[in-house]
Formats: C-alpha cells, sequence, structure tokens
C-alpha cells in the first residue's frame, strides 16, 4: 500500500502526523529494503510518534523498550520465571520424577517471560510488528553490542531452548536523543536521519491538527513565539511536544490573543529550566508578544 | 623436585591479588603450577606472562595485577626465585642475605672474587643515585624553565605514568563469588542437582567502571609557557584512560578528542594545531565554560564525570557569567578540578577576579606546574570513589602560600 514517497507523506498525514519529504524517504527506504531506522533529534520533535504512527498505518502491533543505563538481556530479551520454576521442582519432587527429565521441563517455554525483543522477533505473529527501541542513548555500550546481533540476524539464542529466528524482520525504530554518541557500527545497520525542529509552516499545521480546538489567529502566534524563542540563547530549547503542551494549556485558558501576562504565567509548559524562564519572563516576553502579535 | 618454597609463594601471591580485588582462587593456582612445570621459570617474562594469563580475566585486571607482580615479586625476599641462575629443581631453602641495592643472591661463603667484585656494584648504586637524582630534578622543576631536552625526557617520564580515574557503580551486575545480590538464574541452574533444595547459592553485584573524564584546558596567552606540557600531559591522559573527552579554550571552545585519540604524540599536536585557531589569545573562561555547558555538557559528562579545568584564572570575559556556569558545571557533574600552574609559586594567591568568582564552586584546587604535581593529580583522580565531597560553598583556600599571607605573623 505505501508504494511511493507521497504514500508515506499521505499516510502519515492521515494519522496525524505532518512528516517531511527527507523524514518520509527514509521511512519508505526502511520498510522497502528492511532495514532500521535510527532517528536522531533534540527531545520533543517527534521521533517516538513515528514508530507509534507507523504502528498505526502498518496495523501492526507496536512493541516499544525503553532504553535505560544497565538494560540487559534479563530484561530486554526473556528471563526465567523462578518462582514459578521453584514450585514446578517441589512438585516434581513430590511426584518423584527424573532429575534429566525435571531439568527439561522446568526450561521449557511455559517458564520463559519474553521481554520486548523477543517478542518482536517471536514467529507466531500474523505480521511483523513495529519495534520502537526509545532512548539508546540512555543505555551503556554493552547493551548496544547486543543490539549489533540482532538488528543484523533478527535471532536470539537461548541457550536452554535454541535459536529463534524472526519469521517477519520487525520494522524498527531507534530513537536517541543525543546525550551521547552511539556507536558508529550500529549507526552502519540502520538508516539515519535526524529530525530537525520544524519551520513555521510545518509547526502551524501540527498545532491545528493536533489541537484542533486552537483558534487560527492564537496558533499562529503561538508558532511564531516559539520560534522566536528558539532562536534565543537557551539551555532547553523547546520542542513540539512543548508547543503542542503549551497551546492546549492556552485553548483551557479560554485565550484568542497572546497576551503578556498569560505568557509570564504559563512559560512553565515551554521552558523547563529556572534560567530559561528568568531569562525570558517580563521584558522579553513582552517584546516578543508585541512582535508576533503585530505580524 | 622441591616445589615448596614456589608454591607458598604462589599461594601469598593469589592472596595478594584477591585483596587488591581480582577474582583469583585455589584453582588457578594449581593450575598456574602445573604451567610451569612446562615454562622457563628462570624467565622473568615466561612466569610473568603465564600468570597473567591465569590469574586475569578482564582488561581492567592487567593493571592491577602489574602493580602486584611488580611488588610481589621484586621484593627482597622472594627475588630468588625469579633470578636466572638455577632451575627450579635446584632450589633449596638455604639461609641468604642481600645487599641493600642488589637482588643478588650471596651465599654464606663469599669467595675473594666477589669480594673484588664488589666495588663495581657500589658504583652501579651510584649510578642508580645519579639518575635518581636527575628524575628528582626533573620532577619537581616548573615547567616552564624546561630546556629542549628536558621537555623530552619529561615526554617519556610522562608517557611512563599510569592514570587511573575513580570508578562508579553502574547499574549492570555481573556474577560474583561474594556479593549483594541473589542471581536467581544461577541458583536455580545450580540447585537442580539437589532436586530442588537451595543448597548453594549464586550471587551477583554491580559492575564498576571507571568516571569519564573531561579536560578543558586553557591555551591562551597567559598560560603560553605551560601550554606544550599540558598537551603532553593531556594526550597521555586520553591514551592511558578509557573515557577523556577534551576541548581547549582561549576566547573560543574547540573540541580535540579525536585528534587526541591518535598514539603518536607529535601527531596528535599537530592536528591539535590545525583544528584551533585562538592559540595565545585571550581568554574568556565564563563565556567558553558557557559553550561547554549548552552545547557539550549532556553529551559528554554523563552519569558522574570528573571534570578537570587547566588554567590560570585570568580572565576577561564576564565574571557574573564564569560564577554562573561555573555553578552549573559543578552541579552536574561528580567532581570538578581546577588545576592552575601559578599554584605552584609560593607566594602565589589566586586573588585574579576570574578565580574569585569560579573557586566557591570548584572541589580540588591543584597546582600543575611540574611532574610532582602531575603524579598527586594522579593520586587525587584514582581516590575520587564513592564519596561526593561535601558542597556547601564553603570553599577552602589551599594552604599553599596563603596561610602565610592571612597570617601577618609568618
Amino acid at each position: 500500500m505505501l508504494q511511493s514517497i507521497d504514500d508515506v507523506i499521505r499516510a502519515l498525514e492521515q494519522h496525524q502526523y505532518i512528516s517531511d519529504r527527507g523524514l518520509a524517504t527514509t521511512i519508505f527506504l526502511g520498510l522497502k529494503l528492511n532495514k532500521p531506522l535510527f532517528l536522531e533529534g533534540e527531545a520533543g520533535v517527534g521521533k517516538t510518534q513515528v514508530a507509534k504512527t507507523l504502528a498505526a498505518i502498518l496495523d501492526a502491533r507496536l512493541i516499544r523498550l525503553q532504553c535505560y543505563e544497565g538494560l540487559d538481556v534479563n530484561t530486554a530479551v526473556y528471563e526465567w520465571n523462578y518462582s514459578q520454576q521453584m514450585l514446578h521442582i517441589r512438585l516434581m519432587e513430590a511426584t518423584g520424577v527424573g532429575r534429566e527429565e525435571a531439568r527439561r521441563e522446568i526450561f521449557s517455554p511455559q517458564f520463559l517471560l519474553k521481554r520486548p525483543l523477543l517478542q518482536a522477533i517471536e514467529d507466531n505473529l500474523p505480521r511483523a510488528p513495529v519495534l520502537l527501541i526509545d532512548e539508546i542513548d540512555r543505555s551503556d555500550e554493552e547493551f548496544e553490542a547486543y543490539l549489533l546481533e540482532l538488528l543484523s540476524d533478527w535471532q536470539i539464542t537461548i541457550p536452554e531452548i535454541g535459536t529463534l529466528k524472526a519469521a517477519h524482520a520487525p520494522v524498527t525504530v531507534v530513537t536517541s536523543n543525543r546525550t551521547r554518541e552511539i556507536h558508529d557500527a550500529l549507526k552502519r545497520r540502520c538508516l539515519y536521519h535526524w529530525i530537525d525542529f520544524p519551520n513555521f509552516e510545518k509547526e502551524y499545521r501540527i498545532v491545528l491538527t493536533k489541537v484542533p480546538d486552537a483558534p487560527d489567529r492564537l496558533a499562529q502566534q503561538i508558532v511564531r513565539f516559539v520560534q522566536e524563542l528558539r532562536r534565543m540563547e537557551l539551555y532547553k530549547m523547546p520542542g513540539v511536544a512543548e508547543t503542542l503542551d503549551w497551546s492546549a494549556a492556552l485553548v483551557a485558558l479560554d485565550q484568542q490573543d497572546l497576551s503578556e501576562n498569560v505568557v509570564n504565567e504559563t512559560l512553565g509548559a515551554l521552558l523547563k529550566y529556572q534560567d530559561d524562564v528568568t531569562k525570558v519572563q517580563g521584558a522579553v516576553a513582552r517584546e516578543l508578544v508585541e512582535r508576533v502579535r503585530k505580524s | 623436585m622441591n616445589h615448596g618454597l614456589l608454591l607458598k609463594n604462589l599461594v601469598l601471591f593469589s592472596r595478594l591479588l584477591r585483596i587488591v580485588g581480582l577474582d583469583v582462587g585455589p584453582g588457578q593456582v594449581i593450575d598456574l603450577a602445573a604451567a610451569l612445570e612446562h615454562v622457563n621459570i628462570g624467565r622473568r617474562d615466561d612466569f610473568y606472562f603465564a600468570a597473567r594469563a591465569l590469574f586475569c580475566h578482564r582488561r581492567a585486571d592487567l593493571a592491577l595485577f602489574d602493580l602486584a607482580f611488580k611488588l610481589f615479586w621484586q621484593s627482597h625476599r622472594l627475588a630468588p626465585l625469579l633470578m636466572p641462575v638455577e632451575p627450579i629443581s635446584a632450589l633449596r631453602p638455604k639461609r641468604v642475605r642481600f645487599p641493600n641495592a642488589s637482588f643478588r643472591e650471596i651465599p654464606f661463603d663469599e669467595t675473594a672474587e666477589e669480594i673484588k667484585r664488589a666495588p663495581q656494584t657500589e658504583r652501579m648504586i651510584l649510578d642508580v643515585q645519579q639518575t635518581y637524582s636527575a628524575v628528582e630534578v626533573l620532577r619537581q622543576k616548573d615547567f616552564e624553565a624546561y630546556s629542549w631536552e628536558e621537555v623530552q625526557a619529561a615526554k617519556q617520564m610522562l608517557a611512563q605514568m599510569t592514570w587511573r580515574v575513580g570508578t562508579r557503580a553502574t547499574r549492570r551486575k555481573i556474577p560474583v563469588r561474594h556479593g549483594t545480590h541473589l542471581d536467581l538464574r544461577r541458583v536455580v541452574r545450580r540447585n537442580l542437582k539437589y532436586g530442588g533444595e537451595f543448597l548453594q547459592l549464586a550471587w551477583k553485584q554491580s559492575k564498576r567502571k571507571p568516571r569519564t573524564l573531561v579536560v578543558l584546558c586553557d591555551i591562551s596567552g597567559s598560560m603560553e609557557r605551560y601550554t606544550r606540557m599540558i598537551l603532553h600531559f593531556v594526550h597521555t591522559l586520553s591514551n592511558g584512560l578509557e573515557h577523556v573527552e577534551t576541548f581547549l579554550f582561549g576566547t573560543r571552545l574547540t573540541r580535540i578528542t579525536r585528534q587526541l585519540s591518535r598514539k603518536d604524540i607529535d601527531d596528535a599536536v599537530g592536528e591539535v594545531t590545525k583544528a584551533v585557531q585562538d592559540w595565545g589569545g585571550g581568554t574568556r573562561i565564563g563565556e567558553s565554560i558557557k559553550e561547554f555547558n549548552y552545547r557539550w555538557l549532556r553529551r559528554v559528562a554523563r552519569a558522574g564525570a570528573v571534570v578537570l579545568i587547566i588554567s590560570d584564572g585570568w580572565d576577561r570575559g564576564e565574571v557574573a557569567i564564569l560564577s554562573r556556569e561555573m555553578e552549573r558545571l559543578q552541579k552536574s557533574c561528580f567532581r570538578l578540578i581546577w588545576l592552575n600552574p601559578l599554584l605552584g609559586a609560593p607566594d602565589y594567591q589566586p586573588l585574579t577576579q576570574g578565580l574569585r568568582a569560579a573557586l566557591p564552586y570548584v572541589d580540588d584546587f591543584l597546582p600543575v606546574h611540574n611532574l610532582a604535581s602531575l603524579e598527586s593529580l594522579g593520586r587525587v583522580l584514582s581516590r575520587v570513589e564513592e564519596a561526593r565531597p561535601a558542597r556547601r560553598g564553603n570553599f577552602k583556600f589551599p594552604k599553599l602560600g596563603l596561610s602565610k599571607a592571612k597570617d601577618p605573623e609568618s
């Protein structure tokens, strides 16, 4: 159904994701070549949303693995259900089952807890799922190394059971906030795309799509204001997610136009560092509001 | 064959290794004893590699092993075992005594010939002392007074220094013999043979990793006399440690981590020179640190990094920015160390505006003007462990020279 890049753009839009041609091309190629997507960008530019939208478009199951430091095979791939195993051993002991047989039995799939990566390559899924490996930069090098093998062969070896291979390789999206550099070896296996902050037109469309209650004029002012903020020297730039939060907040407050007071009171939805808030609050906010209302 | 003495020493050695943290058990000692049947123990290298192959299990072990090996097998009492004189089978316990600076074994029936040789030994000792004192002079000499030859000698000495940054506990667990957490997977597996009675436990505990070291180095005009040696020093740091990020600043910030990764020091310095455009100019420490905080801090200084700032604190920038950015930097790293080459002078006082603004946020304020000060820096770095220094903004000025200034009587 997704036969061209335009198809991808259209499909994404139908699912309320406003993309640009670069991203759509990457997604299209990822699907065609069966390669994982590696999406990098500032926080809140819609990296995770790409995976969610893809799952909706493909009508596939979304399997999400949130990364963190120390993430290991036991939480990412599989784990044996120890308490069940212990109970079962006791049970078998009471009924007098042989040792070898007991060993075979308690390491059977019945006692296997499937974590996200194993779920993603399970072969009883009707179609390839969408696998989201979120914020890979939070994990450590050891986990990255483990992913290398998985992403190229789509198979997992469990010593007690054997090697499991995916019937259909999952559509994989890896995201990173770039809090550290990811090793080249991993990036090499993926299609890389840097998602930038959107320009005015794109962000305006995003606000209209995601916050349909927002009046036209307000939406324009909001986006202009945020675009101006991104031009300033801030410790943490507001992302698209913050723009949407702020829009929703202003709609909830029944605003038709930006005003200095309301901006000052709701800056917390946009800026997350006190230094940034104090920098913008007051004079800067007044000037920005004036400029935004004039245009 | 009498292996008694050797075996006893091997056991003692393995005990030492266990104390310094290697996972060495009696099994490996037995293996090594067996291996030594096939290895010429007279050759120190062979013995070293055999022992290392059996006792070390990961790269981090190697440095510890080397230290322990040197310490143990070079101490006088054990020296005869490694002397290239007798095959192991000829070893027999006998009373020996040693002259002070030589490991040579001298039997009781010392012949006249050997007494004749004695002056030679003495001369050798003298030579050793001479080089020792030359080294000592070089260690204490201020970098800015180095001649070209001394720079070359110091480069070699720098290359021989080993660096270690304190570790932090990661969230990853590794199996250990005795640890803090139960390793359920191994427990179940191990106790299957007892029919589900849990007789043997298995343990795991947090894996430790060395902390990231971030170096911010001032290359402005006032630092020029020290820049060359400090670059050499930073190069040995980044080649000797696993995670080092290096930046230079004068009026702007330049990342030179990639350039310094070249093994050859002269190549690396050449690359750095090409990359940096503000050699020997003015300094804007505050703005440079701000740029680091905004652009790099969250990318390179994750998870409890140790940050080194090397600068004399002569700042032409805005003081308010410096103090605000230093505060942010200190809050985001595990330990903030300021190295100042001028601190080596006995009557130096950190009175410049920049330093006064920055020092309240500095955890350690240390000199960096000669090799000895680098060695003491090495000791500080290796001691950065779990305990974070108390940070209540009550920075204490170091005793060097300053107590004199404060106390009019002295």
